[in-house]
């Protein structure tokens, strides 16, 4: 890989302002500026691999589409690869990859192979390129008894899966996700987060991937930036997003006969059903001796711990957030 | 600048080349079906000429044309907009696109999206009705009668049908360009196009002034067939135009393939401006 690029997608006070008009009345229309992206500033390095998330309507499909020339942005200042992808649309197109989750970028009627041949002349990518990156993606994607069927027969998984390789026959420098796994079985997300965790660590692509599935997350991207109204309001580690949002772990105990609610220092009791109770306690916190100190005092049975859900804290960052705007 | 335009074009045959193949490949691995739609297309556009013989066989003339000079015109439009309606026809699809959002896949990859448009679905059963405006083009100029041939009106006979191409394919883009704003405007485009191919079908002199006029100076579709062809039959050209202005067809053609082109443009711009 060539030398740490930090700024290969460089974004500085970025903004969308779409134009909404809503009809008011029988002829009125009345105009409504909707600022959807909102002094975006945000560098990512090459090589990096991001996650890129928050609520429905915050801004992150808008900033995929400012960043693969979809979208012209408002305002602020927008680079991918040197490129401004505004103005040099096609010339960017070779260095990237873009994955919908919800729509395909194949042919539908055509079977996968007719759409990877079509990408290969249209990219003009060079012959034993192309053939050794449709290899490697027909093995590692299992896609070899799917090259002759038609797009429209392949199940949602499936499709994925030949959306995936198509992005990355030419090489792209850049790969952009959007929402890969949604919709997926168990298995097909397994498989889309292993190549996709290969790609980033063999290829050095950078991978920015929006999604609502914070496992996709947990798995594969060290940094992740959420966004909300269209600003930034997170950017960091994902631990540092837990500690962010004042997460809290919880210790769920069996215990031989239902018991008032356990009292222990450091924890509190969330939650009680017969004989099994819930122990919130500081996430920062070791498991250990709080374990210790329930069971020399109580009938245990059985324990678990259950690791902080992100999506409780990113709904806590909001709400803790929106009084402030 | 201009240079830049010059590659743009290059780059958009290219890419409406691979897409176009693309299709006729994949058409032809179902043969049998292919056939039978070809076969079908050809039945339906035989039978439409069947009329227009049965039309002729009853009719002397039309609006002091004779029946030859109305096949005439009937062949000429009818290439021309075959041809059009072959290489274009799916530009009038862009509304769809807009609305469900597939315009973004084009928009991702390395090709002009008009070119990306024009050759979505390219279906070379739609020959069927380029051949039957052939048809009748060839049987008219069997059959007329009274026109003295040179060399500028032999050589007028294939450039209108291309010139009138030209004007027809700007006509649909500059339709498609306008569902960028109004997403069902298809219907407005098809009535220029399919609408203007059936008006140019007849004698200029069967309709009102004021529509004649319109078609020469307003939406120049006059210049599809009617100015060069009246010109080739040797009669006065329609609204007062002068008898050199068959002689101009390439250039309006040539203002509207510009004028269709910026409205595209700008179509594009506001999508990109406003992603709906």
């Amino acid at each position: 890989m060539t030398a740490m690029e930090p700024d290969f997608i460089d974004l500085d006070g970025v903004e969308k302002v779409f134009e909404v008009r809503r009809r008011v009345g029988l002829l009125r229309r009345e105009r409504r500026r909707v600022r959807a992206v909102d002094g975006l500033t945000f560098r990512v390095a090459r090589g990096e691999m991001v996650g890129y998330i928050g609520p429905n309507g915050a801004g992150k499909s808008t900033t995929v589409k400012m960043l693969t020339g979809i979208l012209t942005p408002s305002g602020g200042r927008l680079r991918v690869a040197g490129i401004d992808p505004a103005r040099e649309r096609t010339r960017l197109a070779r260095r990237i990859g873009v994955v919908f989750g919800q729509r395909t970028t194949l042919w539908w009627d055509l079977p996968l192979r007719d759409s990877y041949r079509l990408m290969h002349r249209m990219y003009r990518i060079p012959d034993a390129r192309f053939r050794e990156n449709l290899d490697r993606c027909v093995e590692l994607l299992d896609l070899g008894a799917l090259l002759e069927v038609p797009v429209r027969q392949l199940s949602l998984g499936q499709r994925m899966r030949g959306d995936i390789a198509a992005a990355l026959l030419h090489d792209p420098d850049v790969l952009y996700l959007d929402e890969p796994t949604i919709g997926l079985d168990v298995v097909s997300k397994a498989k889309v987060r292993g190549f996709l965790r290969d790609l980033n660590a063999e290829q050095g692509t950078t991978v920015l991937l929006t999604t609502h599935d914070l496992t996709d997350i947990e798995q594969l991207c060290k940094r992740v930036m959420v966004i909300d109204h269209g600003r930034l309001v997170y950017d960091g580690t994902l631990s540092g997003l837990r500690e962010a949002g004042a997460a809290t772990r919880t210790l769920v105990v069996d215990l031989e006969r239902e018991v008032p609610p356990i009292e222990v220092a450091g924890a509190r009791v969330v939650r009680v059903e017969g004989t099994r109770q819930w122990l919130a306690f500081p996430a920062s916190a070791s498991a250990a001796p709080l374990v210790a100190e329930v069971a020399g005092a109580y009938p245990l049975v059985d324990l678990s711990v259950r690791e902080p859900d992100i999506e409780a804290v990113i709904a806590r960052m909001y709400a803790e957030r929106r009084p402030v705007r | 600048m201009a240079s830049g335009r010059v590659a743009t074009a290059a780059e958009g045959l290219r890419a409406y080349g691979l897409i176009a193949v693309m299709w006729i490949r994949s058409t032809m691995t179902y043969r049998f079906s292919f056939a039978m739609t070809l076969v079908s297309n050809l039945v339906v556009n035989f039978f439409d000429f069947v009329v227009i013989l049965l039309m002729f066989g009853h009719v002397r003339g039309l609006g002091g044309f004779a029946f030859g000079e109305v096949a005439f015109l009937y062949g000429t439009t009818s290439t021309a907009f075959g041809l059009a309606d072959l290489a274009m026809g799916q530009v009038g699809k862009v509304g769809r696109r807009v609305r469900d959002g597939t315009l973004d896949t084009f928009l991702v990859r390395p090709a002009p999206v008009l070119a990306q448009v024009a050759a979505d679905r390219f279906a070379l059963r739609r020959l069927g009705r380029l051949a039957q405006g052939l048809l009748v083009l060839v049987w008219s100029l069997v059959v007329l009668e009274g026109v003295e041939w040179t060399v500028a009106k032999a050589a007028m006979v294939p450039l209108m049908t291309v010139t009138g191409a030209l004007i027809f394919g700007s006509l649909m883009t500059a339709g498609a360009a306008f569902q960028f704003w109004a997403q069902d405007g298809a219907e407005v485009a098809n009535s220029f196009t399919y609408g203007g191919n059936t008006l140019l079908q007849y004698p200029p002199s069967i309709f009102a002034g004021e529509l004649v006029r319109g078609v020469v100076y307003v939406v120049p579709l006059a210049f599809v067939n009617w100015v060069p062809a009246l010109y080739v039959l040797g009669r006065e050209a329609p609204a007062g135009l002068p008898p050199w202005a068959a002689f101009a067809s390439p250039l309006v053609a040539a203002g509207c393939v510009a004028l269709a082109g910026l409205a595209w443009r700008v179509g594009i711009r506001s999508y990109r401006s406003t992603g709906s």
